[in-house]
This record gives structure tokens, C-alpha cells and sequence, in this order.
């Protein structure tokens, strides 16, 4: 269970977090909305120690995270980055065995090679793409790639960072498809930040929106239409009119 | 100006600038501590040696053999003026060795490969690379600063050697086709007059403006500002910082090997 706990993060005077606190269960898909510049990816970075929080404290399995193995704590960890940020320099099948090239989970070459081929597979994507370089694939492939390497060290939880912005409708019900199936299958704790309200229908058990810095709703994805919650019903009907101020 | 806003300005300017100093030196110290500790990235390594090294020697090469040339035709018109032409191979060579060769290879190390790194550290930050090598298990410093580093370290030296020997050689085929030198005594006399000292001084700053161009690149990398502008100011930044800390680096190591 991911567990944040009261969090408050501020770049300068902008207060992005003020007290955000969200529970994921294990095993279970949670999907965070909200509108741009709500601290959505900041939340995850905070989670993963990227950036750290201002006060409040993240529990992974009721342990803190700021303390303990770092590498052993991000071996459970695997992100689909928003963009892809797959390294530029590195072959695709190189990006998607990164760890498995490098580190604890350091395994010979060609059974790296191995698995990063499988792993692209389960994406969709054919063996020759492995020797291509990511400047050479197309939006969808890339977030694929991403996606291949996200999973490529089969780990316990799974963060996708906006994973359809910028592609495609069709493209999109692929990946949604994808990390629905993929989180099924590893049994994963997935959190997914997102503007895309069919992706939060393909993806999500549980629904979260942030707003203002904190948790505004939380709960089932079956309970999102019927929630009451102003907020939240003007964000997933796309209403310039509630609470939500449209320029911000 | 109310001398209270001017004194405030001057307080901000001043803490600025030691936090900036501040700053790079953690980064250098993270960056040394992490070229010697454990795992090691070979290929990266490797990538760097070839890149700040082999890749440049081109560009070492023609910035030498031009500046040799033409500080040879300087110091024999120079010379003229009191009889003193011939002295063009002594001054060539420990002119190259001491001073034109480090500081002009410096310069083009920090035009190739400071603006390179820098461009290329900070795009990949803005494209969350740097991110992901974290969720990756895999330390940013280790991965990408300490490889770019030790590989300016040990090559720089190599291209500033490399530098003055082509400096000097164009120093000598300027000498003895436009010159009317004896060529084997121009020879003779570049070797008699260079002392070791002034070769281990040329290859002591090699090291230390490799180690500066490196480092600006990768610290203006590392602390890039969003999108395209940021890249751009990244880039700009550590060009500007690593020219002038190698000129400055200059005059203090050449106090340090010759006037103590």
C-alpha cells in the first residue's frame, strides 16, 4: 500500500501541494486528475523522492520511504514518463533492459536483449524495432517503448505519467488497453495521472482529484459520475462553468 | 539610486555569487568522489575518452598548427626591430608549450565539449532523462557526470600535448619555408631551450581546464531551466563560466610553476 500523508510542496510562492493526503491499496489501479499545474506530477516525483516534500511523509508498505535502501526501494518502481524519456544515445532494446544492463539486477547481454524483445512484444512492437534509436520511432511507439521499459524489471507498482497526451484517439485506446491489461496481468499497484477521461474509464479501480493542493474526492471509479462533488463533476464533464476557475 | 536599495543589491549580488560557488564546488566534490567509487560505467566511459578526446583532435589540431605559424612570423617581425630574429624557434616552442598550447586548447575544449555536454545534460533534462535514470537505479552523477570528468581529466593533458607539438611544428615549417631557418638547427634549438618543467606545466593545466570545461558543462547541464530558453541559457552559461575559470586557472597556475 502507498500511503502519502499530509503532503505540502511549494516552488517559491506557488503552494502546489498543501496537505495532500491519498491512499492506493495494493494491487489496485488509482488514477489522479486535475486540471494543469495542479502538482499531479509533482505528487508521483515526491512519491519516487525525486523531489522532496516540504513536510509530510510517504509510507510504501507502512515503512517510510525517506529512510531505508534507496536502490532497493526503486527496484519496485517502474514510470512511464509523460514524454517517453528514453535515452536518446541507447538503442530501444538498450532503453528497455536499461536495469537489467546495469546494477543489482545486472544480467549478460543477450538474455537482456532477450527479455527487452519479449518485453516489447507484450507492447505490441516487432523484433526490428529493437535495433532502431527512439529519434527514429513515432509518438505511439515511443510511449510503447516507454511503456516496455516501465515493465521490463516486472515491478510491484507502476506510475504513468499522462501516459496518452499527444497521441492519437486510436493510439490512446491502445495504450489504455495495454496498461490495463499489463497491471492485471503483474498484479502491479499502478497510479496514473491523467487529463483523459476515457483513459481514467479504461484504467482506474479508484479515482482521486486534485485540486487547490489537496484531495478534493476520492473513490471507485463506478461512484466518479454520480459522486456529488461540484468539482469533480465539472472536470470530467469539461464545464468552463463551477468552482473550478477556468483561467488560472 | 537610494544607497540602501544600491547596498541591498550589492548584498544579493555577493551571496549570489558564493552560493554559486558554493554549488559547483559540492558538484566537482560529488563528481570526484563519484570517479572513484564502485559500479563503473565502461561504456560511458569509454563514449567520453572518444568524444572529448579523438573527436578533437581536428579541431586541436588546426587551432595549433595556425597559432604556431603565425606566432613564428609574429616574433620574427617583432624580432627585427632589435635584431632579435633569431630567436623565433625558443619563443615558438616555449610559447606554445607554456602558454598558447593549454590556453588555446582549453578554449576550443570548452567551445566543443562544454557547449556539447551542457546542451546534451540539459535537454536530457528537460526531457525528464535525467528523472527517469533515477527510477532506473542509476545515479545521474555516476552515470553521466563522473564518465565526462575523468575523461576530460586524462585526455585534455593528451590534446594539449598533442596541441604543442603541432604548434610547434607549425611554428617550424613557417620558420624554415618563409624564414630561410636552417632546419635542423631550428629543431636544435626548440629542444635545447624547452627545460620539463615547461611541458609538465603545459600538461598540468591540460588536466585542470579539462577538469573545468567538463565539469561547467555538466553542472550548467544539470541545472537547467525548462524548455528550449533553458537549454540555450545552459549552454551560453557553462561556455561563458568555463572560459573564464580557465583563463583565470591560467594565471594562477602560471604563478604557481613560475614565479614561486
Amino acid at each position: 500500500m502507498i500511503r502519502m500523508e499530509n503532503i505540502h510542496k511549494s516552488f517559491g510562492n506557488n503552494h502546489v501541494l498543501r496537505g495532500m493526503t491519498l491512499e492506493v491499496e495494493k494491487g489496485t489501479s488509482m488514477v489522479i486528475i486535475g486540471g494543469s499545474g495542479t502538482g499531479k506530477s509533482v505528487a508521483l516525483k515526491i512519491i519516487l523522492g525525486l523531489i522532496k516534500p516540504d513536510s509530510g511523509r510517504i509510507l510504501v508498505d507502512g515503512k517510510d520511504a525517506a529512510t531505508g535502501d534507496r536502490d532497493a526501494f526503486l527496484a519496485r518502481f517502474g514510470m512511464l514518463f509523460q514524454g517517453g524519456a528514453l535515452f536518446d544515445s541507447l538503442s530501444v532494446w538498450q532503453n528497455v533492459a536499461f536495469r537489467l544492463l546495469r546494477g543489482s539486477l545486472k544480467r549478460p547481454p543477450e538474455e537482456a536483449r532477450a527479455v527487452a524483445i519479449e518485453k516489447l512484444r507484450r507492447v505490441g512492437l516487432k523484433p526490428e524495432v529493437a535495433d532502431l534509436f527512439p529519434a527514429e520511432l513515432s509518438g505511439g511507439m515511443q510511449k510503447r517503448v516507454g511503456l516496455a521499459r516501465a515493465i521490463a524489471a516486472e515491478p510491484e507498482i507502476i506510475f504513468f505519467d499522462e501516459p496518452t497526451t499527444g497521441l492519437d484517439p486510436i493510439m490512446s485506446g491502445v495504450i489504455n488497453e495495454l496498461i490495463r491489461e499489463i497491471v492485471v496481468e503483474m498484479g502491479a499497484t499502478a497510479i496514473t495521472i491523467t487529463h483523459d477521461m476515457t483513459s481514467v474509464r479504461a484504467i482506474a479501480d479508484n479515482v482521486a482529484m486534485l485540486h487547490d493542493g489537496v484531495i478534493k474526492w476520492t473513490g471507485p471509479v463506478s461512484e466518479m459520475d454520480n459522486s456529488g462533488d461540484p468539482y469533480l463533476d465539472q472536470f470530467i464533464h469539461g464545464r468552463a462553468e463551477g468552482p473550478i476557475e477556468a483561467v488560472r | 539610486m537610494n544607497p540602501i536599495a544600491a547596498l541591498e543589491r550589492l548584498g544579493h549580488a555577493t551571496l549570489g555569487s558564493l552560493a554559486l560557488v558554493g554549488r559547483m564546488t559540492i558538484f566537482a566534490l560529488s563528481a570526484f568522489s563519484h570517479i572513484l567509487r564502485p559500479p563503473f560505467y565502461p561504456r560511458e566511459i569509454a563514449m567520453a575518452l572518444l568524444n572529448i578526446g579523438w573527436l578533437s583532435l581536428p579541431v586541436v589540431g588546426l587551432t595549433a598548427i595556425f597559432t604556431g605559424g603565425a606566432l613564428a612570423l609574429q616574433i620574427y617581425a617583432g624580432g627585427s626591430r632589435f635584431n632579435a630574429e633569431s630567436v623565433v624557434p625558443q619563443i615558438v616552442a616555449i610559447g606554445m608549450v607554456r602558454e598558447l598550447g593549454p590556453v588555446l586548447v582549453g578554449l576550443m575544449i570548452a567551445a566543443r565539449v562544454t557547449s556539447s555536454i551542457a546542451a546534451e545534460i540539459a535537454t536530457m533534462k528537460v526531457t525528464e532523462q535525467i528523472d527517469a535514470l533515477v527510477t532506473l537505479s542509476t545515479h545521474p552523477v555516476k552515470y553521466l557526470i563522473a564518465p565526462r570528468v575523468l575523461a576530460a581529466l586524462v585526455m585534455v593533458p593528451f590534446l594539449v600535448g598533442v596541441g604543442d607539438v603541432i604548434g610547434i611544428a607549425g611554428g617550424y615549417a613557417v620558420g624554415v619555408q618563409n624564414l630561410g631557418f636552417n632546419a635542423a638547427a631550428y629543431l636544435q634549438n626548440t629542444v635545447d631551450f624547452l627545460e620539463m618543467r615547461d611541458v609538465v606545466s603545459s600538461l598540468a593545466k591540460g588536466a585542470a581546464f579539462g577538469v573545468i570545461a567538463a565539469l561547467m558543462g555538466c553542472y550548467y547541464g544539470m541545472e537547467s531551466g525548462r524548455g528550449a530558453q533553458g537549454v540555450g541559457r545552459a549552454t551560453k552559461g557553462s561556455v561563458e563560466a568555463a572560459a573564464i575559470l580557465i583563463l583565470a586557472a591560467n594565471f594562477v597556475l602560471t604563478g604557481v610553476f613560475f614565479s614561486l
